[in-house]
């Protein structure tokens, strides 16, 4: 059993849980994940690591409440503990002996991208931050972005913060005044990246992306999560537990990912609906 | 006098037409008197062959003969002297090609059926006793054994039974491996493998889930936290699709991801919260005894037509003649000769958001025959041009075996593998590096619970006589 040290709502759908998992805290690295259940007849879900403290043996978690497993996760309450937290799983983001960097997060995105954008403020490289939401009242992580990021650009796509516009607008901007970077790190949903990877693909820039497909077991066994590569122009199936989730983004056949993501959609609607439905019940 | 029926006592079974819609376990066992029945016919031969044909050596004609005297705790205590599993090998063995295919009875007419009583003796065992085997005084060794699957239970359980202290590490959140994730319910009921587990408990066992050796710990950190030796039991690793067109559809599993969703994660139960495709038509690609599990799982889940599609003919198919009998009376359909060449997924060209877009519906397959053998002496098979079909299906599950599991190789400098990624041991199961043990999948690639178990109980052996050199 796993305790919640800290539970902080940081918008309506998205919350922030600061876990006690020692062993995870002791190795995790930015851009790897976790596999959690909630409790024993849970499913098991993946989410990627926010932060550490290995000090003090906690693992942050930034999760967007969108079906019946993240709903269960959200009540429960500080003190209170999860049944299962096992990791970290995936590689690292390779961010080693990187000076310029332009990270992309889009939503929930930006908690995972947060910690490779703090790593690599600490390590002295140069932050361009982009990070976009739908709306005002989804902002999230916005000072602590700014506390580690040396150029910053807020996007809603509604306008009602920040500047009105999707993640490429700045990036179109500085590509065309002659901005470059090492590297440029996205992490949202997958359209998201879709389009960052085409916004970045003139300029020749790496461009990581870090995929979330559906998993199960997370540590190379199922198989659920591959997703196709087209390396010179061959197809190569990979694992993104054990091979990602960072990936090159140019390689990422990202339309077969967002149909793939999409398999249980159906199941997943009634199985939230029907988790609301359970806990309005015991709130009555 | 010896009982010279020349057929077994036959198994008692659920109907096929019954048990193809529920998942409780196919056959009830042996009663009593079926068992001292079927004990009468073992002559307790001389050389007793059946031993030699075991991957763990159970004393076979000893425990019949406690069978014959009504001791049947007596012959349960005689099997857990060599094995850890007896209730799980009674059922999932391949005694076919084991003990019984060296029992002198088969030479005319059927062996005794060997498999059958071990079962009868671990079920009546579990039903009326809660003794646990004898452990030896703590000798003060720590052993680290990663993965609980067949090998890492049988090489914990045989250091316990020593003295030594032993922990397991598991990945996932439950102990057991394939015993638990892969072989379903209605073969190997999950309360059995739980009765086992407890039983290894009992004897000091310390059993650690959700640690991923390679990733949370490394065989190294597990040295330096005082552990002396280390077993690696982690089983096979990453299913091996086929790279044909259309794998990557919505409705196309691996087999272990599958039988997972199903297994572990009980997607069977109308409560689960992990879901998984119901019915329709399915199509498991591969003759293996994971094959067979998948397609009958299908089955059972509320598929309307289940084929298994094979590339070669009944006579080469790797699974248990018994597990392909079951299939078949189960109404599975066999389509044999038969290679697939492509999937076919569902494009609306009027609408890209239409919700069956990228959903399987068909599979194109060639038919095959079977040319020269190959170099195992399997005879090839080889497309018959201008043979292609499609079948209609809806989901497709392939099932053409693993690669091994990258992470604990490539977290551990020192240990070695060949080509294939299987980890590179002695015949005592000693890896390339010091005081590091294997067995199991991780070693042979895919392959069966007992042999992983004689793995299992070989390299405990081994670390055994490490600390008494």
């Amino acid at each position: 059993m796993y305790r919640i040290v800290k539970k902080e709502s940081l918008n309506s759908t998205v919350t922030l849980m600061k876990i006690e998992a020692p062993f995870v805290a002791a190795k995790a690295q930015p851009g790897q994940f976790i596999i959690l259940r909630v409790d024993d007849e849970g499913e098991r879900i993946p989410l990627t690591i926010a932060g550490y403290d290995r000090e003090e043996g906690t693992v942050t978690i930034i999760f967007q409440i969108v079906g019946a497993t993240t709903e269960a996760l959200n009540h429960k309450n500080e003190g209170e503990y999860i049944c299962d937290f096992a990791g970290p799983l995936g590689t690292a983001t390779e961010i080693d002996g990187l000076k310029n960097v332009c990270i992309v997060g889009g939503g929930v995105g930006c908690a995972i991208a947060y910690p490779i954008a703090k790593k690599l403020h600490e390590m002295g490289c140069r932050v361009t931050s982009v990070i976009g939401f739908r709306t005002k009242d989804l902002v999230i992580l916005e000072d602590e972005f700014k506390a580690v990021s040396d150029e910053l650009f807020v996007m809603t796509d509604d306008g009602s913060y920040g500047t009105q516009g999707n993640v490429c607008a700045p990036l179109n901007d500085m590509f065309s005044q002659g901005k470059t970077f090492d590297k440029v790190i996205t992490i949202g949903p997958l359209i998201m990246m879709k389009f960052v990877v085409g916004a970045v693909k003139p300029t020749g820039i790496p461009c990581v992306v870090s995929m979330n497909p559906i998993m199960i077991d997370g540590t190379g066994m199922c198989g659920g999560c591959r997703l196709t590569l087209n390396q010179d122009g061959k197809k190569v199936v990979k694992f993104a537990c054990v091979d990602g989730p960072d990936f090159n983004g140019y390689e990422v056949d990202f339309d077969e990912a967002m149909s793939r993501g999409t398999m249980y959609r159906g199941f997943e609607r009634q199985a939230h609906e029907a988790t609301c439905n359970l806990f309005k019940k015991e709130a009555e | 006098m010896a009982n010279m029926n020349p057929k077994k006592n036959p198994m008692p079974s659920q109907a096929p037409e019954v048990r193809a819609h529920n998942f409780k376990e196919v056959a009830y066992g042996y009663s009593e008197e079926m068992a001292l029945d079927e004990a009468m016919r073992c002559l307790n031969c001389k050389n007793h062959p059946c031993v030699a044909g075991c991957p763990v050596n159970i004393h076979i004609p000893a425990f019949i003969e406690k069978i014959r005297e009504g001791d049947f705790e007596g012959a349960y205590k005689i099997i857990t002297k060599t094995s850890t599993l007896p209730a799980v090998c009674g059922r999932v063995c391949p005694q076919e090609s084991q003990c019984e295919s060296k029992c002198v009875r088969g030479l005319k007419g059927e062996p005794v059926g060997i498999g059958r009583l071990e079962r009868f003796v671990a079920d009546w065992h579990n039903a009326h006793s809660d003794e646990i085997p004898e452990t030896a005084e703590p000798n003060g060794h720590k052993v680290a054994v990663v993965g609980s699957g067949p090998s890492g239970l049988t090489c914990a359980g045989d250091l316990a039974k020593k003295g030594y202290s032993v922990t397991v590490f598991e990945a996932l959140h439950k102990a057991g491996g394939v015993l638990v994730y892969g072989i379903p319910e209605f073969r190997l009921p999950k309360t059995i493998v739980q009765k086992e587990i407890d039983t290894l408990k009992a004897m000091g066992v310390d059993i650690e889930t959700n640690m991923i050796i390679g990733k949370t710990l490394t065989v190294d950190e597990l040295f330096h936290m005082g552990y002396e030796a280390v077993f690696i039991g982690s089983g096979a690793g990453l299913p091996m699709f086929m790279g044909i067109p259309g794998e990557s559809c919505k409705g196309v599993y691996s087999a272990n991801e599958f039988l997972t969703r199903s297994n572990l994660m009980k997607a069977y139960k109308d409560d689960s919260a992990t879901p998984i495709m119901k019915g329709g038509k399915v199509a498991v690609v591969g003759g293996g005894n994971v094959a067979m599990d998948a397609a009958r799982t299908a089955l059972r889940l509320g598929a309307e037509k289940v084929y298994i599609v094979y590339r070669r003919s009944l006579e080469e198919l790797p699974a248990r003649k018994e597990e392909v009998e079951h299939a078949m009376e189960e109404g599975i359909e066999f389509r044999l000769l038969c290679n697939p060449l492509e999937i076919h997924g569902y494009k609306n060209p009027e609408d890209p958001r239409d919700p069956k877009n990228g959903f399987v519906t068909g599979m194109r397959c060639i038919k095959m025959e079977l040319g020269e053998p190959d170099e195992r002496g399997r005879r090839r098979p080889v497309p018959v041009e201008g043979s292609e079909f499609d079948i209609d299906v809806d989901c497709v599950i392939i099932s053409i075996g693993t690669s091994p599991n990258p992470l604990i190789k490539s977290t551990t400098a020192g240990l070695e593998t060949n080509k294939r990624g299987g980890i590179i041991v002695t015949e005592n199961g000693e890896t390339t590096k010091a005081n590091v043990f294997a067995g199991g999948d991780a070693v042979t690639g895919a392959a069966t619970v007992i042999s992983a178990m004689g793995a299992g109980k070989i390299a405990a052996k081994a670390i055994d006589e490490s600390f008494n050199k």
